[in-house]
């Protein structure tokens, strides 16, 4: 009797502890997030104050207002940058899908000399730092003229991404029964409606998740848009978030204003395939 | 027909292998051609110059260089190890959950959105030694009464950043690890069970060479995109102060743009993309290895 009471306790305890565990991993995973969110809700004087003010005393979207209102106000141009970030990524994320596709299409269907040897050859184009190839590429778009344009990130974030598209797309279209592209083509369909009828719409979600790894990275790049923008013309929201701190001081709640709008797409974006997110990359690099 | 038909895989691959030439491939011929010149920024002609190997000459004895070399590899060794073991545990506590599992893997996911130069950002400003929520919870309950200088001491800033880098990475381990964790049948377990395993013994194992290639794979996702950290150093410290926490990426940035000396700033460049490489390649054969282990095709 007493070791089974002892026993219950034991397991108490463990499910307790367990409980606390996982509230604690939680609050440190959310807090930083939670907090940058409510000081861009406060008013500065109550971010500086000394002592600390816990509970914000008043909630405004002054931050928020000041940043859409134009340049006059919060001095930047947080509309122009917001719109580079999306033409930006949106296009390079459609153009690294595509090009993806393409390559991971042929990893998963062809046998060809030297497969692994090009495939390690992609992944090890991706491990350059973005920052010790921001040197070179710097002073060929210089050159090129197409420095502080968006087609000039375009093309940096494509191939930045393309490696990583391949690798996961390549995966998913493994999982897809060849059979099953074999069937239609006996049906009459050829090669190329096979793909799109058939093999495409089953690897649909594993497409959707490489999209948006595609999508995140050219989102949150900083490496190498600090140095090919300049100007409105095509800096992003990372860059410009660098556009709050001065010399000497920070505008902590411009700042944080201008976070939550960098993580709103993104996290909404993420909710929308989450559920493809983690089977996607598990299945795509485990079985690939 | 004088030129054969190019076949279907050349074709599809094209797209990809002329996008990768021209903005991966050829700049890079084209800095480690200039990481043999004493190539400046406001010296265009300068890049004509050869002087062989002087550059790295002079890198190989710059102190200076090494320390950052040496410092980048701690923290990068430091960091991958607490976000394995970190995500590690994250993982085994959301799979032990009985209820909520989606809200909380969802909650998981969370850093991995933000940019790194947000999770910079917002280390900064938690460790801010005046206003930062850091030094005022520490002070609010009373455990020190000083303001802690945490992005003005060397260590103290190094600690800050392993943070902030923690922080946002290990969510790519643990989402991995469970993953690894669900995947797993359950017939071993109960088999080690009956054989009187202790859960320590049950764990070490069976779960973890089970778990293992998906540590693994999550190592050289990260082992790809490594150079982030850049990012968060840049906007927490920019290396200061007094280049106590500089990087090899800061210290890359800086003698290239802010001193314009670019084929100085190639030369190193090239020891980060070696380290980047070396640390990609581990991991893939470690991947392989793993993989081949649980029996997975390849």
């Amino acid at each position: 009797m007493n070791e089974n009471a002892a026993h219950r306790l034991k397991r108490r305890a463990l499910s307790i502890g367990h409980s606390v565990g996982l509230f604690l991993a939680m609050a440190v995973i959310c807090l930083p997030g939670l907090w940058i969110v409510l000081s861009s809700l406060r008013p500065t004087v109550e971010i500086l104050a000394k002592p600390p003010v816990w509970i914000p005393q008043e909630i405004s979207f002054d931050a928020y207002v000041a940043m859409f209102s134009g340049v006059g106000q919060g001095g930047i141009p947080v509309l122009d940058y917001f719109r580079n970030s999306i033409v930006i990524s949106v296009t390079s994320t459609v153009i690294a899908l595509a090009i993806g596709m393409a390559g991971g299409y042929a990893f998963a269907r062809y046998r060809f000399k030297g497969k692994s040897g090009i495939f390690l050859g992609f992944m090890l184009t991706r491990t350059v730092p973005g920052i010790a190839l921001s040197l070179p590429l710097f002073f060929v778009f210089a050159r090129l003229g197409i420095i502080d344009t968006h087609f000039g990130l375009i093309l940096a974030y494509v191939a930045l991404n393309v490696p990583f598209t391949i690798w996961l797309i390549d995966g998913f279209f493994r999982q897809v029964p060849k059979d099953l592209a074999e069937a239609a083509q006996i049906d009459g369909c050829t090669r190329w409606q096979a793909f799109w009828q058939v093999e495409f719409p089953l690897a649909r979600p594993g497409i959707a998740s490489a999209g948006i790894f595609a999508f995140l990275t050219s989102w949150n790049e900083f490496a190498l848009a600090s140095q090919l923008t300049r100007s409105t013309a095509s800096k992003t929201l990372p860059v410009g978030l660098l556009d709050y701190t001065a010399e000497f001081t920070i505008d902590w709640r411009g700042m944080c204003a201008l976070a939550v709008v960098m993580i709103v797409p993104a996290l909404t974006l993420t909710f929308i395939v989450q559920k493809h997110l983690v089977s996607g990359l598990t299945s795509g690099a485990v079985k690939g | 027909m004088k030129f054969p038909r190019p076949s279907a895989p050349t074709l599809l691959l094209l797209p990809a292998f002329i996008v990768l030439a021209a903005v991966v491939v050829v700049p890079l011929l084209l800095s480690l051609w200039s990481s043999f010149t004493p190539f400046r920024l406001t010296k265009p002609d300068s890049i004509w110059i050869f002087v062989g190997l002087r550059n790295y000459a002079n890198l190989l004895s710059d102190w200076e260089f090494w320390v950052a070399f040496g410092r980048t590899v701690l923290l990068l060794t430091v960091a991958l190890n607490l976000e394995m073991l970190l995500g590690l545990g994250l993982a085994v506590l959301v799979e032990k959950a009985s209820r909520g599992q989606r809200v909380l893997r969802t909650i998981m996911m969370f850093p991995m959105m933000f940019s790194p130069i947000l999770v910079g950002f917002q280390f900064k400003f938690m460790f801010n030694d005046n206003i930062g929520l850091v030094n005022n919870a520490l002070q609010a309950l009373g455990l020190t009464d000083r303001a802690i200088p945490w992005l003005i001491d060397g260590n103290l800033a190094f600690i800050a950043i392993l943070v902030a880098e923690v922080w946002l990475s290990t969510a790519v381990f643990a989402i991995f690890i469970l993953a690894g964790l669900m995947a797993m049948p359950r017939e071993p377990m109960e088999a080690a069970r009956v054989d009187g395993c202790t859960p320590w013994q049950t764990f070490r194992y069976v779960t973890w060479p089970f778990v293992m290639p998906f540590a693994f794979i999550a190592m050289t996702i990260r082992s790809l995109d490594i150079a982030r950290a850049y990012d968060i150093v840049k906007i927490m410290t920019d290396g200061g102060p007094a280049k106590r926490t500089e990087l090899l990426w800061t210290l890359i940035a800086r003698t290239g743009y802010a001193d314009s000396r670019m084929g100085m700033a190639n030369a190193m460049s090239y020891f980060a993309i070696i380290l980047s490489i070396v640390f990609t390649f581990y991991f893939f054969r470690k991947l392989a290895a793993a993989r081949q282990q649980i029996g997975a095709e390849w």
